[in-house]
């Protein structure tokens, strides 16, 4: 539904896109992930038809985003980074708008703007300005703007940045119901939880072009591998679990965890690492290994973190 | 895209403004408030000096004070477009299945009806002072036409301004800059002949004198000489300059 291929785009001396490739099949959520400046926003705007690349191709639904954009945009909706709502009408207003720009037929129309704001639990609020609408709900508006026309591909640019953890659970109820409907969901997120939740493949993003793609536990299992975790009965032996363990990370709570390289078996490490904890005498409440969360695979993709050996 | 669904979305879009209007109504006083005072000012501190008589400084002066709210009005809708270009409201428009210029055409369509109130409201105050018009139906409806044909010229400026500012600070500032100087270098508040003489030369051919000019030969029933020819020409020069420039700087926008 999504075809990208070797998009490249610069401002002056930055380069935003850097031959950004993407395969999306029909009815299954993307999630983009990746740090801040990745040129996430760039890559969806080329989609979205806002922005024309300096060079590489992208299609919608087969349609070319450049050279035929008035068919993509019959196709797609888009929430954007930043709201996109007018603060001086109402929230129904807002919406009655949109009908009116996809020319729904009257009764249609009426009834569509409705249902939306019921399922948005805008419904209360929908004769209010916007002005006076929380951050949540005017970004609940902003989506329900985005997916009134019933459109077959959904861009959402982090749709749930500032939402509280209930209208963020809101946000993906909605966004999997459409799916469950056949649309087609690309998404950006600053949070791993969410695409971990949300999203059939997963991009890492980074400089501009897609680092890594897989399934959330494809890239947990490939990347992050897994996590040994030890929690000494006694903090004050925190560094000798340290001097067995190697290179470990302390947390505050006086948790040990060291990141395993992929392809190692947990057991033969746990057992391993149990035995050189008896040899050394420390007493441990906790002892686990567990497969690292998407934060690690996140931070070890894009350089901020570097998954250490395993020890022994 | 068909002329008759560009029009279709450029209504949808005008009925907006209309809306936020009816919301906001403070908006009229943004751009009246001006005028209002200065039809005040005007015609109480300086009208005896002026023309020796308060009276007859009205008469003079309503017409160009008019001019000038609509000018107000006209550069108060580049912020609305400004803000919509700089906020994510215009990436939203652009990402649905509508015509190009369809939010320009919205704007101007949605702003026409705000240059009537504005005028509507200097008229009436006017009137309540004691304003007369003295040349018919016929006389105020050319009026009416002229000052559309003038403001839908001037809103081709403000589309520009609207367009490239980067903030609404900057749009004010601009609108602020290219006001005063049209209105206070004009006969709009003092005749021609009253003026400096180095001003004079300015005074004669800018545009707004001659709007100015028309407005009272057609309300007042006064000779009208080039005046009406010249509203005309102008307004087709100002088209002829900003129409492409603010077309050509909305294109880039869009991109
Ligand atoms: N209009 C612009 N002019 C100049 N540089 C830009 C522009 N838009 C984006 N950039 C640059 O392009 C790069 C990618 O930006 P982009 O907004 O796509 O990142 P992002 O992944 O969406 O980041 P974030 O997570 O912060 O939203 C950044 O370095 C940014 O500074
Ligand atoms: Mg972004």
């Amino acid at each position: 539904m999504i075809e990208v291929s070797g998009l490249r785009k610069r401002y002056g001396d930055t380069v935003a896109l850097d031959g950004f490739d993407l395969a999306t099949p029909a009815g299954s959520v993307c999630g983009l992930l990746g740090p801040n400046g990745a040129g996430k926003t760039t890559a969806v705007r080329v989609l979205a038809t806002l922005l024309r690349p300096d060079s590489g191709t992208a299609r919608v639904g087969g349609f070319d985003v450049v050279r035929q954009a008035d068919r993509v945009r019959e196709l797609i909706g888009l929430t954007g980074q930043f709201a996109a709502v007018d603060d001086a009408l109402t929230g129904a207003e807002n919406l009655r708008l949109i009908a009116r720009l996809l020319e729904l037929p009257r009764m249609q129309a009426r009834r569509r703007v409705a249902e939306v704001l019921d399922r948005f639990g805008l419904a209360d609020a929908a004769g209010r300005p916007v002005r006076t609408y929380s951050g949540g709900m005017r970004r609940r508006l902003d989506v329900a703007a985005s997916l009134l026309g019933r459109p077959q591909v959904l861009f959402l640019d982090e749709p749930t940045t500032g939402l509280d953890p209930r209208s963020r659970a809101d946000v993906w109820e909605l966004v999997r119901g459409l799916v469950a409907d056949g649309t087609t969901v690309l998404l950006t997120t600053q949070y791993l939880e969410e695409a971990d939740r949300l999203a059939d493949s997963v991009c890492v993003v980074d400089h501009g072009r897609v680092v890594r793609t897989g399934t959330p536990s494809q890239l947990k299992a490939q990347i992050g591998g897994h996590t040994l975790s030890v929690r000494p009965a006694d903090p004050a032996r925190i560094p000798d679990v340290v001097a067995v363990l190697g290179d470990a990370a302390v947390t505050s709570d006086g948790l040990v965890s060291v990141a395993l390289s992929g392809g190692s078996d947990a057991a033969a490490v746990l057992a391993e690492a149990a035995a050189e904890l008896r040899r050394a005498e420390v007493a441990v409440d906790e002892l686990g290994v567990r497969l690292a969360s998407l934060d690690e695979v996140f931070l070890a993709l894009t350089g901020q973190f570097t998954a250490k050996e395993v020890i022994a | 895209m068909s002329p008759i669904r560009t029009l279709r979305h450029g209504g949808a879009l005008a009925w907006r403004n209309l809306v936020k209007f009816r919301h906001t109504p403070d908006q009229l006083l943004d751009i009246t408030l001006m005028p209002i005072t200065f039809v005040l000012m005007f015609v109480f501190l300086f009208g005896n000096a002026v023309s020796g008589d308060w009276h007859a400084y009205l008469q003079f002066v309503i017409p160009g004070i008019a001019v000038q709210a609509l000018m107000f009005a006209t550069l108060g809708s580049a912020i609305s477009l400004n803000s919509d270009i700089r906020t994510g409201v215009y990436d939203r428009l652009r990402s649905l299945p509508i015509a190009r210029s369809a939010p320009l055409i919205g704007h101007i369509l949605g702003d026409t009806v705000k240059y009537a109130l504005a005028i509507v409201l200097v008229f009436g105050i006017g009137a309540a002072l004691g304003f007369r018009v003295h040349n018919g139906l016929s006389g105020v409806a050319a009026a009416a036409l002229l000052m559309l044909v003038f403001a839908l010229a001037v809103c081709w400026i403000a589309t520009l301004i609207g367009v490239v500012a980067r903030a609404a600070e900057t749009v004010q500032a601009l609108s602020l800059v290219l006001v005063f100087p049209l209105t206070f270098g004009s006969n709009v508040f003092v005749p021609t002949g009253k003026l400096p003489g180095w001003l004079q030369a300015w005074v004669k051919i800018n545009p707004v004198t001659q709007v100015s000019d028309a407005l009272r030969a057609l309300l007042l029933g006064t000779p009208a000489g080039p005046a009406v020819t010249r509203t005309l020409l102008w307004s087709a020069a100002i088209v002829a300059v900003f129409a492409p420039l603010a077309v050509m700087a909305y294109r880039r926008a869009s991109r």
